[in-house]
């Protein structure tokens, strides 16, 4: 009734080819952003920003970065942990470097630094395909973590081999460090994220995204109808790597603050950021929201309930967890391959229809 | 009839004065992960001495004990979100036992007023209050354990290490990572020879480590290991037949689950502490009578008397003779987190005191001030025996090289001053 075509007449060919054709899914998007940033930073608190809406900032944009690669251009990618490393230590170096130097510039440099990082690594993709590139891009993770607690220059030489966030603001307003306000770290992350999904929907709607998606469906043929792989695979590599990046710098600079990289970034992290795209669904933005809201609600749901509401002890309810959490990706996996972003999709279909569906 | 007076002076005050909010102790603990084994007697303990408190004593200056468990897995993000919803509901004090954590939680427990208590863990140069107001690391931390470690090796070598070797095997992380500093000033002023082997998360591969071991032959290991990777390199010590007297680790890598994997190989294995072992203390009569008989232990109740155990205990203990002190300071009962930082600064831990509450001589005597924040640094030593399964004190607390840990501690807290722009907090 609401949400469909008919109606809804365009005139211009902007309006024709804008990313939210249907007026409704529109009104929705102009919603969403609306809570986004102008009710959410008022109502927020040290416990959601921290605990819950941070991490799925970053998250997804992590999720969008691998998304292209995976999801999109069909490369897979086990290094997004040793990727995001790049992006937390890059901004550590410029932070310390260049302290004067506003934190916007630090964090778009340091994913700069992570997609040249990532296209070097992607290299090997223009020989191996498939599984053999996961096994390089495993290397990659193995390698970056290895180098990264290797040399002291990367954290300053300081004795824990940790590096830490100092305080630094942006426009006045301190942004990292204990002192930050809820609300500024939110608004900052936010707009990252803002930026990064419309930057990637974008570029997935356009000529370069569609030569991803040729690439991943079937590269002898793209390459037949004069998609340059070469040229393809780096650009998925190197967009890819500067989103990735531009997650891990936040990931340190204005989440966790400290940071040690085998811990932060370690395999767990690229296995993570991969689960979400699975679960969201491969070649989807909506799917990277989706799977990072997935993974990082979810633990904080159950171990509210179980803890805080039920009582049970702290143990019990973190098996449980991994239980629930584990039983509920195969669950889906099977009851839905294409992930919660086709979930969303037969839902838009049947709204389409509704209320009369024959 | 004690009971009888305290619930009537309890009711009493509950009557008169405004109802009082219990005193709240988080324990972010991890019962679950490769760190379990640690964790779960060091919760154990944590939780079961406040219970005793409760039951016994009828809680701290008549206001019952809380304590609010999280699991944190020893995993950073989950420390942070378990911070966050614990700190709203009034926190005393933070025991994360997490290096890790520790590091994340420096800032933000100082920008919220809430005090840290990193016992032989955590940023060593805490010990300097001038720098970190909050957080507090009595009565001993890294830098004094390598110094107790080769003390003690010094004094089972005639007091010279001259051309010796010795190797510390570490977990690759900030945790590891902490004692080398110290140890190369020590290496330069006794001069041993000193060879560091990382060991990476979560520490079950160490092949390669103790085939450099084999072949180099060094006179001493030292180990700062946690988790899984102490019971792993005790075994790998064992197998290449590394004679166990000449292995010895911090205090994170000498419990009970660390050794009784290896059987009979690993009697011998040392390692250094900053409190008693085994529970032959009146304070463990009182825990088997009000909380494991009343049935309200921690946990599956298995580990009491443990080293770690003990640890979790010696920990509550601290926190609640601290709560003690600073109500006594501000005379009020219902204390607040920075009551409670005026508390652990002013906490004096004399032998009678230990005695008074069952727990003679369970660790070195010591008084917290706000300069030194880290105590005295007597560390002693344990050693294992597999034949009837205990670890006894082999050596007594002793004083440490505060000639080489002092200026590193000033040269590190310095800096993290220079870095965050603190001004010194004492007079």
């Amino acid at each position: 009734m609401f949400y469909r075509e008919a109606g809804d007449f365009k005139v211009s060919y902007e309006e024709d080819s804008q990313t939210f054709p249907i007026k409704f899914d529109r009104y929705r998007y102009y919603f969403v952003l609306l809570i986004a940033f102008l009710v959410i930073p008022f109502t927020i608190n040290d416990y959601w920003a921290n605990a819950i809406l941070l991490p799925f900032l970053i998250y997804s944009i992590a999720a969008i970065g691998l998304n292209i690669l995976v999801g999109y251009c069909g490369q897979v990618s086990l290094g997004t942990g040793g990727f995001m490393a790049v992006g937390a230590y890059a901004c550590y170096k410029l932070m310390t470097a260049f302290p004067e130097v506003s934190m916007f510039i630090h964090v778009l440099l340091a994913g700069g630094i992570t997609g040249v990082v990532c296209v070097i690594f992607g290299l090997p993709s223009l020989r191996i395909k498939g599984f053999y590139l996961a096994v390089a891009t495993l290397a990659a993770q193995f390698f970056l973590v290895w180098l990264f607690n290797r040399v002291p220059w990367f954290y300053n030489y300081s004795a824990s081999g940790q590096i830490n966030a100092p305080e630094r603001d942006v426009f006045g307003i301190v942004i990292t460090g204990p002192n930050a306000p809820a609300w500024a770290t939110y608004l900052f992350c936010l707009i990252f994220l803002a930026f990064c999904a419309l930057v990637a929907r974008n570029l997935t709607r356009g000529t370069i995204g569609r030569s991803w998606m040729a690439i991943r469906d079937m590269d002898i043929a793209a390459e037949i109808i004069g998609v340059n792989p070469l040229k393809a695979k780096l650009t998925a590599f190197a967009v890819s790597g500067f989103f990735i990046g531009v997650s891990g710098a936040l990931f340190f600079s204005i989440y966790l603050g400290a940071v040690e990289v085998g811990e932060a970034f370690g395999i767990t992290k690229s296995f993570l950021v991969l689960f979400m795209v699975i679960i969201g669904g491969l070649g989807s933005i909506f799917g990277s929201f989706a799977g990072a809201a997935f993974l990082v609600l979810l633990p904080v749901v159950l171990k509210v309930v179980g803890v805080d509401v039920l009582g049970w002890p702290t143990d019990i309810v973190a098996h449980f967890q991994l239980v629930i959490v584990g039983g509920l990706i195969i669950v889906f996996l099977i009851v839905e391959p294409h992930g919660l972003a086709q979930l969303w999709r037969v839902t838009k279909e049947k709204l389409r229809l509704w209320p009369f569906p024959h | 009839m004690k009971l009888k007076l305290t619930t009537l002076a309890l009711g009493a005050m509950m009557a008169a004065g405004p109802v009082m909010a219990d005193l709240v102790f988080p324990s972010l603990s991890y019962r679950t992960g490769p760190y379990a084994a640690g964790g779960i007697p060091f919760a154990d303990g944590y939780a079961d001495y406040f219970t005793l408190v409760n039951e016994r004593d009828g809680g701290v200056g008549g206001v019952m004990t809380k304590l609010i468990e999280c699991e944190t897995g020893y995993n950073t993000e989950k420390g942070v979100e378990c911070y966050e919803s614990t700190k709203g509901e009034g926190a005393l004090v933070y025991q994360p036992l997490s290096t890790g954590i520790t590091y994340q939680l420096i800032p933000k427990a100082a920008a919220d007023g809430i005090p840290l208590h990193t016992m032989g863990y955590g940023r060593t140069s805490a010990a300097n209050g001038d720098v970190f107001g909050n957080v507090f690391n009595y009565p001993a931390n890294y830098w004094d354990g390598a110094s107790g470690i080769i003390n003690y090796l010094l004094d089972e070598n005639d007091g010279n290490l001259k051309g010796k070797k010795i190797a510390l095997v570490f977990h690759n992380s900030a945790y590891g990572k902490e004692p080398i500093r110290t140890l190369e000033e020590l290496s330069v002023k006794h001069g041993f020879e000193l060879t560091t082997l990382p060991v990476d998360h979560p520490g079950q591969e160490q092949k390669s480590q103790w085939l450099q071991i084999r072949r180099e032959r060094p006179d001493f290991v030292m180990m700062w290991g946690w988790g899984v990777m102490n019971q792993v390199a005790v075994q790998e010590a064992a197998n290449i037949r590394f004679p166990m007297e000449n292995f010895i680790g911090v205090w994170w890598s000498g419990a009970e689950h660390d050794v009784l994997s290896a059987g009979a190989a690993a009697d011998g294995y040392k390692a250094v502490t900053f409190h008693n072992v085994g529970r032959d203390f009146p304070v463990f009569d009182d825990i088997q009578k009000y909380v494991v008989d009343a049935g309200k232990a921690a946990g599956a109740g298995d580990q009491i008397g443990n080293v770690l155990y003990n640890r979790g205990l010696y920990a509550a203990m601290l926190a609640v003779e601290a709560a003690k002190t600073a109500q006594e300071i501000h005379g009020t009962a219902d204390i607040t987190p920075q009551m409670m930082r005026d508390g652990m600064e002013a906490l004096e831990m004399p032998e009678a005191r230990m005695s008074a509450l069952g727990m003679p001589y369970f660790g070195p005597s010591f008084n917290v001030s706000c300069e030194n924040h880290g105590g005295p640094g007597l560390v002693g030593v344990t050693q294992w025996d597999a034949e009837s399964k205990t670890w006894s004190l082999v050596a007594d607390f002793q004083k440490t090289d505060a000639d080489v840990i002092q200026p590193l501690i000033d040269a590190d807290s310095a800096s993290y001053a220079a870095e965050n722009k603190i001004e010194a907090q004492c007079k």
